[in-house]
C-alpha cells in the first residue's frame, strides 16, 4: 500500500493538474502550484475524501505546502489506516 | 446617426457539426443531428431523443484542471468563442482591450452542475459541496471565461431569456456598438441541459416530440405530423464589429447586422399569443429598427421548433407583417436538423443566417414531407437552395413569450 506522502502528492497532482516531479515536499500550493484559493479549499476537501477525515477550516487554512500536508494527515488519520 | 454593425467571425458547436465547416455542410447537405440520448439512460423518459452534440473533447481547446471547474454549456461557449475570435483573425491586444467587449448569455445554466452537486449534499453533506460550484454553474461564466482568456476588457453581459437568449444576446451586443460602448462585441449563447431535470423537464411540459422510433424524422416544422421540439444543446458566437473598427484592420465581412427588434407577448408562460401577435410586433420593430422594407427581406431563419402552436404562430406572423410579400420570401428552420438548442438557438441560427446570405444558400426544413393546414409559406422543405439574399431575418421565441428578431444583410461596402 502506499503510504502517506505517496497519497498526497497523488491527491495534489490530480487537483491542481500538475506534474509529478513539481509535487516536491517543500512546494507550496499557491506560490509553487499555481493554486488559487478556492483551488486549496477543494485540494483540502479531496484530501478529506482520501483519509477519511475531516479538516476544520481554521486547521485547513495552515496547511500551505505539500509537507504541511503529510503532516497533518499524519497526525490525525484514523488509526485503521496508519 | 447609429453605427453600422458588421459580422467578422463565426464559431459553433453544435448536433450537426463542431465547427463552421462541418456545420455547415451539414445543414446544405440537410443532414440530421437527432440521436437517441446517450448522456443519460432516456429509457424513463417520454422522449428519449435529443440533438447531442458529438465527438467533443474539451481538453483539445483548455487544460484539463480549467475544463473541470466549468459544466458544460460552458464548455461549448467557450469553443465557440474561440472559432469565432480565430475566424475573425481578432488579436485582443492592450490597445483595443477596452473597446472589446462579450455578451453570451444561456437559457439554463449549469443545469447538470446543479443536479450532481445537490446529490453531493443530500448524500454527504454541505460540507462537501465544492468551492467551484456556483461558478461552474452560473449563467454569465461563459462571458467571464472568454474575458480573462482573452483580456476583453470592454462590457461584460450574459442574458437569460430562455429560448430568445441568443438573439437577444446578440441584439444587446449590436446596440453597445451602435451606442459607443465597444467596438468589438463577441456575441452569442451557449447551452447544455441533456440532464434528467432538463430531458424531464421539458418531457413533463408536454413540449418534447416522442417519436423516439425515428429520431431524425422527429424534428419536422410546419409537417402536419409534428409533435413538440428535439432538445437540442451547443453553442453559436459571432463577432460583431463596428464597420469603421473592421474596415481599418482588414477584416473579412461576412455581412451587416443592420436591425433588432424585441416584443413580448404579455400573454401566457409558454404559449404563444394568437395568430402570433408578439411575434409580429417583433419583426416590425427589427424592420423598423433597421430602415428596411418589409418587401426588402428574401428569407426567415424561423424559430421554428415543431410544436403544433408554435409553428402555426410564427406563419400567422408572417402573413401578418408581409402581407402579399410572404408568398415571395422563403422561410426554413434549421432545428429540424439541430433540434432546439435553447439558449443556444439563436446563437447558431444567427451563424447559419450569416452563412446563408454569405454564402447565397438558403438552408432546408427536412422532414417536412406535407405542410399541416394553415401552414402554408415556402418553407424550403427537404434541400438546400441556391438563391442570392439581400436582407435576412432570424427570430427567437422564448418561455415567457419574450420575442427577438435580427436583420442581417449582404455587406456592400
Amino acid at each position: 500500500m502506499e503510504n502517506v506522502a505517496e497519497r498526497v502528492k497523488k491527491v495534489v497532482v490530480e487537483q491542481l493538474g500538475v506534474n509529478e516531479d513539481e509535487v516536491t515536499n517543500e512546494a507550496s500550493f499557491v506560490d509553487d502550484l499555481g493554486a488559487d484559493s478556492l483551488d486549496t479549499v477543494e485540494l483540502v476537501m479531496a484530501l478529506e475524501e482520501e483519509f477519511d477525515c475531516e479538516i476544520p477550516d481554521e486547521e485547513a487554512e495552515k496547511i500551505a505546502t505539500v509537507q504541511q500536508a503529510i503532516d497533518y494527515v499524519t497526525a490525525h488519520m484514523p488509526a485503521k489506516d496508519a | 446617426m447609429k453605427k453600422r454593425v458588421v459580422i467578422t467571425g463565426l464559431g459553433i458547436v453544435s448536433p450537426v457539426g463542431i465547427g463552421i465547416p462541418a456545420a455547415w455542410d451539414a445543414i446544405v447537405q440537410g443532414r440530421s443531428g437527432i440521436g437517441r440520448v446517450t448522456r443519460i439512460d432516456p429509457g424513463p423518459y417520454s422522449s428519449q431523443i435529443a440533438g447531442e452534440v458529438r465527438d467533443f473533447d474539451i481538453t483539445q481547446y483548455i487544460s484539463g484542471k480549467d475544463a473541470k471547474k466549468m459544466d458544460l454549456f460552458i464548455h461549448y461557449g467557450i469553443v465557440a468563442a474561440m472559432e469565432a475570435i480565430e475566424d475573425a483573425g481578432l488579436k485582443i491586444s492592450p490597445d483595443i482591450a477596452e473597446r472589446v467587449g462579450v455578451s453570451i448569455g444561456s437559457g439554463i445554466g449549469g443545469l447538470p452542475g446543479i443536479e450532481s452537486e445537490h446529490q453531493i449534499v443530500t448524500e454527504s453533506g454541505p460540507r462537501r459541496i465544492s468551492p467551484f460550484f456556483i461558478p461552474r454553474c452560473i449563467v454569465n461564466m461563459v462571458a467571464g471565461h472568454i474575458s480573462i482568456m482573452y483580456g476583453a476588457k470592454g462590457p461584460n453581459i450574459a442574458m437569460a431569456t430562455a429560448c430568445s437568449t441568443g438573439t437577444h444576446s446578440i441584439g444587446d451586443a449590436a446596440r453597445l456598438i451602435e451606442y459607443g460602448d465597444a467596438d468589438v462585441m463577441i456575441a452569442g449563447g451557449a447551452e447544455a441541459a441533456i440532464s434528467p431535470l432538463g430531458l424531464g423537464g421539458f418531457s413533463a411540459a408536454r413540449a418534447l416530440s416522442t417519436r423516439n422510433d425515428a429520431p431524425e424524422k422527429a424534428s419536422r416544422p410546419w409537417d402536419k405530423d409534428r409533435d413538440g421540439f428535439v432538445l437540442g444543446e451547443g453553442a453559436g458566437v459571432l463577432v460583431l464589429e463596428e464597420y469603421e473598427f473592421a474596415r481599418r484592420r482588414g477584416a473579412r465581412i461576412y455581412g451587416e447586422l443592420a436591425g433588432y427588434g424585441m416584443s413580448s407577448d404579455a400573454y401566457h408562460m409558454t404559449q404563444p399569443a394568437a395568430g402570433g401577435e408578439g411575434a409580429a410586433r417583433c419583426m416590425r420593430v427589427a424592420l423598423h429598427n433597421a430602415g428596411i422594407a418589409p418587401e426588402q427581406v428574401s428569407y426567415i431563419n424561423a424559430h421554428g421548433t415543431s410544436t403544433p402552436l408554435g409553428d402555426r404562430a410564427e406563419t400567422e406572423a408572417v402573413h401578418a407583417v408581409f402581407g402579399d410579400h410572404a408568398r415571395s420570401l422563403a422561410m426554413s428552420s434549421t432545428k429540424s436538423m439541430t433540434g432546439h438548442l435553447l439558449g443556444a438557438a439563436g446563437g447558431v441560427e444567427a451563424v447559419f443566417t450569416t452563412l446563408a446570405l454569405h454564402h447565397g444558400i438558403l438552408p432546408p426544413t427536412i422532414n417536412l414531407e406535407a405542410a399541416d393546414e394553415g401552414c402554408d409559406l415556402d418553407y424550403v422543405p427537404l434541400q438546400a437552395r441556391k438563391q442570392t439574399v439581400d436582407v435576412a431575418l432570424s427570430n427567437s421565441f422564448g418561455f415567457g413569450g419574450t420575442n427577438s428578431t435580427l436583420v442581417f444583410r449582404r455587406h456592400s461596402d
